[in-house]
């Protein structure tokens, strides 16, 4: 590919989807929880920023819409309440002993490789950007879901969760210029109940475990007592 | 349309409703009362279906044809009985202490919540909306699962929580990638319109299609409960409140395969390759086998019926995936007699909980001699689910069976033995609970068992002769679904 003979917007997606990923993983390595809150707004902030530079060159007003929604829901609410939980249970100044971290790094590049490896047949026929942008917001899902793997925190599964949502806007945005504005407002509804819900649980995890490390919710399973 | 649009408000409004009034005395016969009228509307949907075939709105956000109509009826007839026995059920775990005010009202308001959610999977045109839809239905109930807050509904509720919106999520990415292959050729107002997609689905790339179907397989499959996405789907089921327990198993999760299925139909009219239909008979039958086996494991009686309720998912997908018309016709009637027996289980036993005040399977006994309509009710509904004739359940894997003799007859010794061992896995436990002694001082409860009664009926009649009018439904949902009618 030829970089420098794209146009502006296509350089500018490339680049976002690239420090999108990269703020993925260094989420993965993050074990204080305020800062990983911190680094998930800025990921949040990055795909404000390619809604509207997506916006601007396609002229499109409705994802000007959609960008001012994710910024209000995933740069400003969602990490003040999270940030609001953690200092109000006192989980501030927890460092989390992250088991095997070089693995769940060299894991997370295997999940990049993996993402270009499914999506590199279907696309093709289209161009290289919406190749790179489709495989990268991919791998942002994925390594949503390794963080929620490797860490213990209820609060980082939340992280790990909403940024799977960030890494599916992503794609929406750069492969079809943005859902239907129906679906677009019914996903947002959705992901602003289910941080509302997560607050509570938050609350109700802590009283009934007293902490919330989720690996000691062990009641249920199938193993012989 | 206009019932289509009534099903969808009356919900939302018993949402408000509830929320704002759902600590009074009756509150549980008002709420029967809605679930009744929205039944009554979604029989006079019927009939205009019935009358003058598929239903589009004019603005196409909504289509109701033979295949969502039925479901539609079957979810409001489900929603009616199962809210007939929450009533007395719910006031009991008040009256014993476990239940607020509050969380009653939070109960009715998310009962509407949950059948806002299903009825608007059912009937939008839309599969963005649908998705929304799916994932608005695990927000309602997932507050329901942590009910009693005891550490283990909480977590339940938790796991279920994250496990399904992660797996959601999946299929929220196929969608992506579909609405992606439709914007190649249609604007984009429409190209999320399931009827547009249908009608143009020659000229969506196939192999973006075949992509996109794996994502929505394990996406609305985690719902479905299909193995190995399956572990949220026991702790929900047993630690919620019952009348959630038989919502969950006899709405939900036929939902989640109905949105599978509409996808595999796109699908299926872009490739030529059965790839859609592999997958699904590889997941349902792995689901069926293993949840058969784990049958045997169980010590929780609402854990029991919930792996019996993976089974019986993993069957109908596995039919639905192996596509011919016999095979389709089947897993429409599987779908309809499993929801109409495992509701009527789950208020069974619902009230033998209630009895015996413990869902342990070793402390549950002699419920004959202690209530014997109780009793009764949970051996016959036993009997029905584990596939014995007379009853409809009999009758639909019965043509299961004979539609993969027909296509794959090599599986079929598979699907006989996963059937006999999920038979000894119940009636092991089942017995000794129905039968034997009383222990001292169990008393009867107060129990509404019509609801029971008029399902276990609708279930023998169709194992004995389905009605014309049904048979005329299922056949035209047939056509629709895999193209040609079946026999």
């Amino acid at each position: 590919m030829d970089i420098e003979n794209l146009d502006l917007y296509s350089q500018l997606i490339l680049s976002l989807a690239a420090l999108v990923t990269l703020t993925s993983f260094i989420m993965l390595a993050q074990g204080r929880l305020l800062r990983l809150v911190f680094i998930f707004a800025l990921q949040g902030f990055l795909l404000v920023l390619a809604t509207a530079i997506a916006a601007y060159s396609f002229n499109n007003p409705h994802l000007y819409i959609s960008a001012a929604i994710t910024m209000a829901l995933k740069v400003l609410f969602i990490p003040w309440m999270l940030r609001r939980h953690i200092l109000k249970l006192n989980m501030h100044r927890d460092v989390e002993a992250l088991s095997n971290k070089t693995a769940v790094m060299m894991g997370g590049a295997s999940l990049v490789m993996f993402s270009y490896y499914v999506l590199h047949p279907i696309m093709q026929n289209s161009s290289m950007v919406l190749l790179n942008a489709l495989s990268l917001s991919l791998a942002v899902i994925l390594l949503g879901m390794l963080l929620m793997i490797s860490h213990h925190q209820a609060i980082a599964h939340v992280v790990g969760f909403m940024s799977i949502e960030n890494g599916l806007f992503f794609a929406a945005t750069v492969s079809t210029s943005g859902m239907p504005m129906v679906v677009e407002l019914g996903i947002a509804f959705d992901v602003l109940v289910a941080a509302v819900l997560f607050g509570i649980f938050f609350l109700h995890i802590n009283s009934s475990i007293d902490s919330l490390d989720v690996d000691k919710m062990n009641r249920l399973n199938e193993v012989d007592q | 349309m206009i019932p289509a649009y009534l099903l969808l408000i009356l919900p939302l409004l018993g949402i408000v409703y509830f929320a704002l009034f759902g600590h009074q005395e009756d509150v549980g016969r008002q709420n029967t009362h809605f679930n009744g009228v929205t039944l009554l509307l979604s029989l006079w949907l019927a009939i205009n279906v019935y009358v003058s075939g598929t239903i589009l709105s004019t603005d196409k956000y909504f289509i109701v044809d033979s295949f969502n109509v039925y479901l539609i009826v079957l979810t409001a007839f489900v929603g009616f009985t199962t809210s007939i026995f929450s009533a007395p059920y719910m006031a009991h775990e008040k009256e014993i202490g476990k239940l607020t005010d509050k969380r009653l009202r939070l109960y009715y308001s998310m009962y509407q919540g949950f059948m806002f959610a299903m009825y608007l999977v059912l009937t939008t045109n839309n599969m963005g909306v649908m998705w929304v839809a799916m994932e608005a239905a695990t927000l309602a109930t997932v507050l329901l699962v942590s009910l009693y807050r005891t550490p283990e509904s909480i977590e339940a509720a938790w796991k279920y929580f994250i496990l399904c919106g992660v797996g959601i999520a999946q299929a929220l990415f196929g969608t992506i990638l579909l609405y992606y292959a439709a914007t190649q050729f249609s604007d984009a107002e429409n190209a999320l319109m399931w009827s547009v997609l249908y009608e143009n689905a020659k000229l969506l790339d196939p192999e973006i299609l075949e992509i996109a179907f794996v994502f929505m397989l394990i996406g609305y499959g985690t719902k479905i409960g299909l193995v190995p996405l399956h572990n949220w789907l026991p702790d929900a089921h047993s630690e919620g409140p019952t009348p959630m327990s038989a919502v969950l198993s006899g709405l939900l999760l036929n939902d989640a395969l109905y949105a599978v299925v509409r996808n595999k139909m796109l699908v299926d009219g872009a490739t030529d390759s059965h790839i859609a239909g592999y997958l699904m008979m590889g997941f349902g039958l792995m689901s069926f086998l293993v949840a058969a086996f784990f049958l045997h494991r169980q010590k929780d009686i609402k854990r029991l019926f919930s792996y019996s309720s993976i089974e019986h998912m993993g069957l109908m997908t596995f039919a639905f995936g192996i596509g011919t018309p016999f095979a389709t016709f089947a897993a429409l009637l599987h779908m309809m007699v499993h929801s109409l027996t495992k509701s009527a289980i789950f208020v069974t036993v619902g009230h033998a909980v209630q009895i015996s005040g413990t869902q342990s399977i070793e402390k549950i006994r002699g419920l004959i001699r202690t209530q014997p309509k109780v009793g009764w009710g949970l051996l016959i509904g036993t009997l029905a689910i584990a596939g014995f004739p007379p009853f409809g359940v009999f009758t639909s894997e019965f043509l299961v069976l004979l539609a993969t003799m027909q296509s794959y007859p090599w599986l079929t010794p598979f699907l006989l033995l996963g059937i006999g061992i999920a038979c000894a896995g119940l009636f092991r436990n089942i017995q000794p609970m129905v039968y034997g002694e009383k222990p001292e001082g169990q008393q009867a409860v107060q129990a509404n068992l019509w609801p029971v009664i008029v399902h276990l009926a609708i279930v023998l009649w169709l194992g004995l002769a389905i009605p014309n009018f049904l048979s005329d439904w299922f056949t035209q949902a047939t056509i629709l679904i895999s193209g040609s009618a079946p026999l």
